[in-house]
């Protein structure tokens, strides 16, 4: 093992990373101020990366540009599903959220299912590769994460400097006090989830523009962001973002050790240990 | 036993039966086939309601029960020629012992957190199994034409999988009821409506949470002996199939959470109805043609978001709120 091969994997993982950790932040910002698992996340992050195709092969837009479209399209996505889906039952048990996220998830794999079928798609972005000798980097992964870091960023400002943000940190801190000291909760369980479903539908865009996909990726994504969230603690933005890191760098470098295929393995077997040993993951749980 | 006297109990064993021995004396092999499949699909919801729905736990990887009893009987009945019979026993025994090693540490997370922990379990073992080289790997185990000879020939053996289905589809049946309407089901039941009141009347939760999950885990188990054994042969991606597993609590809320009528009339209903959507023509809407059988997904979708948000009782629930009368009778 040569050291420009380990710098490679690891830049490559890092970046990869900080996109699952985008993903994973949609995830965990939903249940951190509600407690509901949106097992609909995949399927979002499916339909984010078909949104980019649609826009950039069917309608010749810039790919960038659609990602835009599908944070707008996510947002409003997310609002619209927390009030037919999640509204009527946010005070149920567990259970029936997370078979009312999942019916959200058949439906939409169904009708993508019934229109792509399981083919594989991809967006061609070509931006060139930087770097030198054997360590390369590709243009396109670049700036998908100059634009994850910035959404990030935006993410942080929104929920520590804004009224909005401040009313969702406060509702997802105690619903009834908030209701009391006159947030209107309904509305700001509506937008941390449409937050939170943006989030996921802009990381399946910027996938899109760095891998071939198809309706049933966003599966093999949403069992990652699982990992992710379990890893830096349920409800915890910020240990999303380093659990992120964790499993891209675990999937970039331990390719050099280990056959590509044990990779999974080791992820889900943390997976469940996390699980058992720290419930609350390796930062805590806190939003 | 005077549980196994329950005229409710003989009733519902000898509708499905009698059901289940149409084909036996017809010979008719094409609905042999369809009983087959609700006949399994009754069975992997049965089994999951009697930890979800009697226990409160919610098993999202149940089906981990079915590909391991699969791959451990495939496994004895191809290299060690072990007749199927006790190959099946065997499998399910042994993922009975693993189901209260995981259980142990598993069961004791609650809620939002043991349903994704189930997850993991089942995406761990598909990943290890797809890189496990004695089961095969990635591409599996098959077995030679011949295997099927000791069966009396390939075409007995079809028949001899479905006998074997029914006994075990009774049996899941016969066995959801007597917990039910047992002590120990009664112990199930407080500890889903409050685990530590449960405890505080004397019920040891841990010890009765393990129990009934390895209890689970031998049904689907010997569900999925049956299953590759009729095929023929064992990929890690259809044994371990997480929408399969997540299908059968469809099926369970469907029917009724927590009853045992519930699963059996929701598998029905549910196996029907996407057989009927996949063998149903393709339409053509707005210049794209659409196959029913992918739509099935989607309807299903939507009729479980309905149950959920609605009918959170499910079909038998709606009947026993509707006719308190019935409560007696129903279970």
């Amino acid at each position: 093992m040569s050291l420009p091969a380990l710098v490679s994997s690891s830049i490559d993982g890092l970046m990869l990373g900080i996109i699952y950790g985008l993903a994973a932040m949609g995830l965990t910002l939903i249940f951190g101020v509600m407690r509901v698992i949106n097992l609909a996340h995949g399927a979002i992050i499916t339909l984010g990366m078909f949104v980019v195709f649609l826009l950039t092969v069917r309608l010749g837009l810039n790919p960038y540009l659609a990602v835009v479209f599908a944070l707008i399209l996510g947002l409003a996505f997310g609002i619209a599903m927390y009030f037919i889906a999640v509204h009527r039952v946010i005070n149920a048990p567990e259970l029936t959220t997370l078979l009312a996220t999942f019916a959200v998830y058949l439906v939409i794999i169904g009708l993508g299912t019934a229109v792509f079928t399981t083919t594989p798609f991809s967006v061609n972005v070509n931006l060139g590769t930087y770097g030198s000798g054997q360590v390369t980097v590709l243009g396109t992964k670049i700036v998908a994460v100059v634009l994850a870091i910035l959404i990030t960023a935006g993410l942080y400002y929104f929920l520590y400097r804004t009224r909005a943000g401040k009313s969702i940190r406060a509702v997802a801190n105690n619903r009834s006090a908030a209701e009391l000291m006159g947030i209107n909760t309904a509305a700001m369980l509506a937008l941390s989830f449409g937050v939170g479903t943006m989030l996921a539908m802009i990381s399946g865009g910027l996938l899109a523009t760095m891998f071939t996909f198809t309706i049933l990726s966003g599966d093999s994504y949403e069992t990652k962001s699982f990992v992710i969230v379990v890893l830096g603690g349920l409800g915890n933005p910020t240990g999303a973002l380093v659990g992120g890191i964790i499993i891209g760098l675990l999937e970039g470098i331990s390719t050099l050790f280990m056959p590509v295929g044990w990779v999974p393995v080791i992820e889900y077997a943390v997976f469940v240990l996390i699980l058992l040993v720290r419930p609350n993951g390796l930062l805590g749980a806190r939003v | 036993m005077r549980n196994l006297l329950s005229p409710f109990l003989w009733i519902i064993l000898v509708v499905v039966g009698g059901i289940a021995l149409i084909p036996i004396l017809t010979g008719d092999a094409s609905l042999r086939e369809d009983l087959f499949l609700i006949l399994m699909t009754v069975t992997l919801a049965s089994s999951v309601n009697i930890i979800m729905g009697y226990t409160g736990y919610v098993n999202f990887g149940h089906i981990v029960f079915f590909g391991l009893g699969g791959y451990f009987a495939f496994f004895l009945m191809q290299n060690l020629q072990m007749n199927f019979v006790l190959a099946a026993l065997i499998g399910g025994m042994g993922t009975c012992i693993v189901a209260v090693l995981l259980g142990i540490p598993v069961l004791r997370l609650r809620g939002a957190y043991f349903a994704l922990a189930t997850i993991g379990i089942n995406e761990a073992m598909r990943t290890f199994v797809t890189n496990f080289d004695p089961f095969g790997g990635a591409v599996g185990m098959f077995f030679n034409y011949s295997t099927y000879d000791a069966y009396g020939g390939a075409k007995n053996a079809l028949w001899f999988a479905y006998d074997a289905i029914v006994v075990v589809a009774l049996l899941t049946i016969t066995v959801s009821f007597l917990i039910k309407k047992s002590k120990f089901g009664l112990g199930l039941m407080a500890i889903r409506e409050d685990q530590d009141a449960a405890q505080v009347l004397g019920i040891d939760p841990a010890r009765a949470k393990v129990i009934t999950y390895a209890i689970s885990a031998f049904f689907p188990a010997i569900t999925g002996a049956i299953f590759f054994f009729k095929n023929g042969i064992i990929e890690p991606n259809v044994a371990f199939d997480l929408l399969r597993s997540i299908e059968s609590l469809v099926m369970v809320m469907l029917g009724g959470y927590g009853t045992v009528v519930g699963p059996i009339v929701g598998a029905l209903v549910y196996e029907r109805m996407s057989s009927l959507l996949i063998t149903a023509p393709p339409i053509t809407l707005l210049g794209v043609s659409v196959s029913f059988s992918q739509l099935h997904l989607a309807i299903a979708g939507v009729l479980l978001l309905l149950i959920v948000l609605f009918v959170t009782g499910g079909f038998v629930g709606w009947l026993r709120q509707r006719f308190p009368r019935v409560r007696r009778y129903l279970e």
